[in-house]
């Protein structure tokens, strides 16, 4: 295996007439922090959803962490971590028992369970919480909590799809610094997001509109690239551009 | 007259206080932002002024009707479009359309020349269910629906949440338009970087409302010096600038970290030097709309 956590050739999906994806190319390396980025309905989370091997290609190739998307779902299943806004923890289990369910699915031990279920709330400052119901927290400790439950089993790359929605300034920045430490130790993370600000933090980034990519660079040089101060005017002049 | 007036208003749901002591003024004609994260009140406060809940504390008047004893005269002379999406789903454009005029007793002729602008951008697609309108065409349908009965103010309730940087900025063109016409907007949103295309802004946060000012002063009142920095490994220089013992805050802003100091900027740069960075730069830089909100919350959470 090379040294790359995604690799896509030609990666497409149709529905019917409909090209969701459209033969989309593109590598991640391992460790990566790399931004997902297209206006609503450009085809994001069709491509997302094959890349987790929850959804068939139509055509084309696409390995994670060096297994076919055709062929190996269940091994691309086991290494990857998910998490997204809108669904990640059980909110009638307590915080304790959500990291024991998740560590279950994974295939965790019980020992290994504990000593994670320790180490993940000392590291969040959340041992006193261990007790309550997932519905009674603060929406950003949830999505703190959902980010290391997402890469509780060792992932090697982990999914985000707009997982810092709706929290304050200061809790997206802690959030942050949770995605930096992991890329740190080698985690690969794929993410999306609405916030441009957000996308200057990735290593690289990819642009797609109507189902292809239409940029893929570092932020730096995409900006030099669209002559651009901000990756929001990228993004706007791309968008933008088909309509 | 003022279109709003909110004095002392207080709301609790069991022991979470929703909202606290809130008192603001909008004036005539303008754009006044909510600006928020989830949690911070802005929906609970949206419900008592649409008089749709009751306040546990404090009185509010829209467009000089009290939310308590004039309910009915207001419910006929707001637009309000809450944060979830409400519309029929299984009408079509048309028909969601048709049947907000109906309910108002007014027709979509009577008032076209408001929605006119707004309404020629989906018109293509009238015959279509709701619930299959891609986000940012919703949400044009919806603000439609809120202003088919020509309202004297208008309620948005985080409008543009979840909605890509494309069809945000169009919505917020559609705002600037709408104000031209001189209706009041009272407007929430979780996006720091759209108060400044606001009259003026309340800055809100666990129920309180920590400051209400125009954009430009709220910037011009950030009493401290802000510095920029970047590196070739920015996970880094964020923790080497942390560590610092002359740093006070130190947190990531699009390409460069934004930096407040106790010391002098030189001392860190040499600081910085003996921690072997790539591409180090450190330069004066703005402070913005986020670096206050972000400074107010650590001083309400210092006062708790």
């Amino acid at each position: 295996m090379n040294n790359y956590a995604i690799v896509t050739k030609d990666l497409t999906k149709r529905f019917g007439d409909f090209i969701a994806t459209d033969a989309i190319t593109f590598e991640v390396q391992q460790g990566e922090i790399f931004g997902f980025l297209g206006a609503n309905g450009a085809g994001k989370t069709t491509a997302m959803r094959m890349l987790c091997g929850l959804l068939k290609p139509s055509s084309g190739e696409a390995k994670i962490a060096g297994f076919d998307v055709y062929t190996q779902t269940e091994k691309v299943k086991k290494s990857i971590g998910y998490m997204s806004q809108k669904f990640s923890l059980y909110e009638d289990l307590t915080v304790k028992e959500n990291i024991r369910f998740y560590g279950g699915i994974y295939g965790l031990g019980n020992q290994q369970i504990k000593d994670k279920t320790h180490a993940l709330l000392q590291q969040l400052n959340m041992e006193k919480e261990a007790g309550h119901l997932v519905s009674s927290l603060p929406l950003g400790w949830k999505q703190k909590l959902s980010f290391s439950i997402a890469v509780l089993h060792d992932p090697s790359i982990v999914f985000l799809d707009e997982p810092t929605g709706g929290v304050d300034p200061i809790t997206r920045r802690q959030f942050w610094d949770l995605i930096y430490e992991a890329a740190d130790r080698g985690v690969t993370i794929f993410v999306t997001t609405h916030y441009m600000d957000e996308a200057e933090y990735c290593n690289r980034i990819s642009i797609m509109v109507d189902g292809k990519i239409k940029a893929l660079d570092t932020p730096q040089k995409l900006k030099e690239q669209f002559n651009a101060d901000s990756m929001n005017d990228v993004f706007l002049q791309l968008a933008r551009a088909k309509s | 007259m003022q279109p709003i007036v909110v004095e002392n208003i207080h709301k609790s749901f069991g022991d979470v206080k929703a909202l606290q002591n809130i008192s603001f003024l909008v004036e005539e004609g303008e754009l006044f932002g909510l600006i928020g994260p989830d949690g911070a009140g802005k929906s609970t406060l949206f419900r008592i002024l649409a008089t749709l809940l009751l306040a546990d504390k404090g009185t509010a008047a829209v467009n000089g009707s009290d939310v308590v004893k004039d309910y009915r005269t207001i419910r006929s002379q707001v637009g309000y479009m809450p944060g979830r999406f409400s519309l029929y789903q299984d009408l079509t454009i048309e028909e969601n359309l048709n049947f907000f005029a109906t309910i108002f007793n007014t027709t979509v002729e009577e008032n076209y020349d408001l929605i006119k602008e707004i309404y020629e951008q989906i018109e293509p697609f009238k015959k279509r269910p709701a619930g299959k309108l891609s986000g940012g065409m919703k949400q044009k349908l919806a603000l439609c629906c809120a202003l088919v009965h020509k309202p004297k103010v208008l309620f948005l309730d985080e409008p543009t949440t979840g909605v890509d940087p494309v069809s945000r900025k169009e919505f917020w063109e559609m705002l600037q338009r709408l104000k031209t016409k001189g209706i009041p907007i009272l407007v929430s949103t979780p996006y720091m970087d759209e108060a400044i295309l606001c009259d003026r802004v309340a800055l809100m946060q666990k129920g309180e409302i920590m400051m209400i000012n125009t954009p430009a002063a709220i910037v011009a009142a950030f009493g401290k010096k802000i510095w920029a920095a970047r590196a070739d490994n920015m996970y880094h220089l964020l923790r080497d600038i942390r560590a610092f013992e002359g740093t006070e805050s130190c947190y990531a802003f699009g390409e460069y970290l934004h930096v407040t100091l106790h010391t002098s900027p030189e001392q860190l740069k040499a600081y910085l030097e003996t921690k072997d960075h790539k591409g180090l730069v450190i330069t004066p830089a703005k402070a913005g709309i986020e670096d206050a909100f972000m400074q107010l919350m650590q001083e309400q959470n210092e006062a708790v």
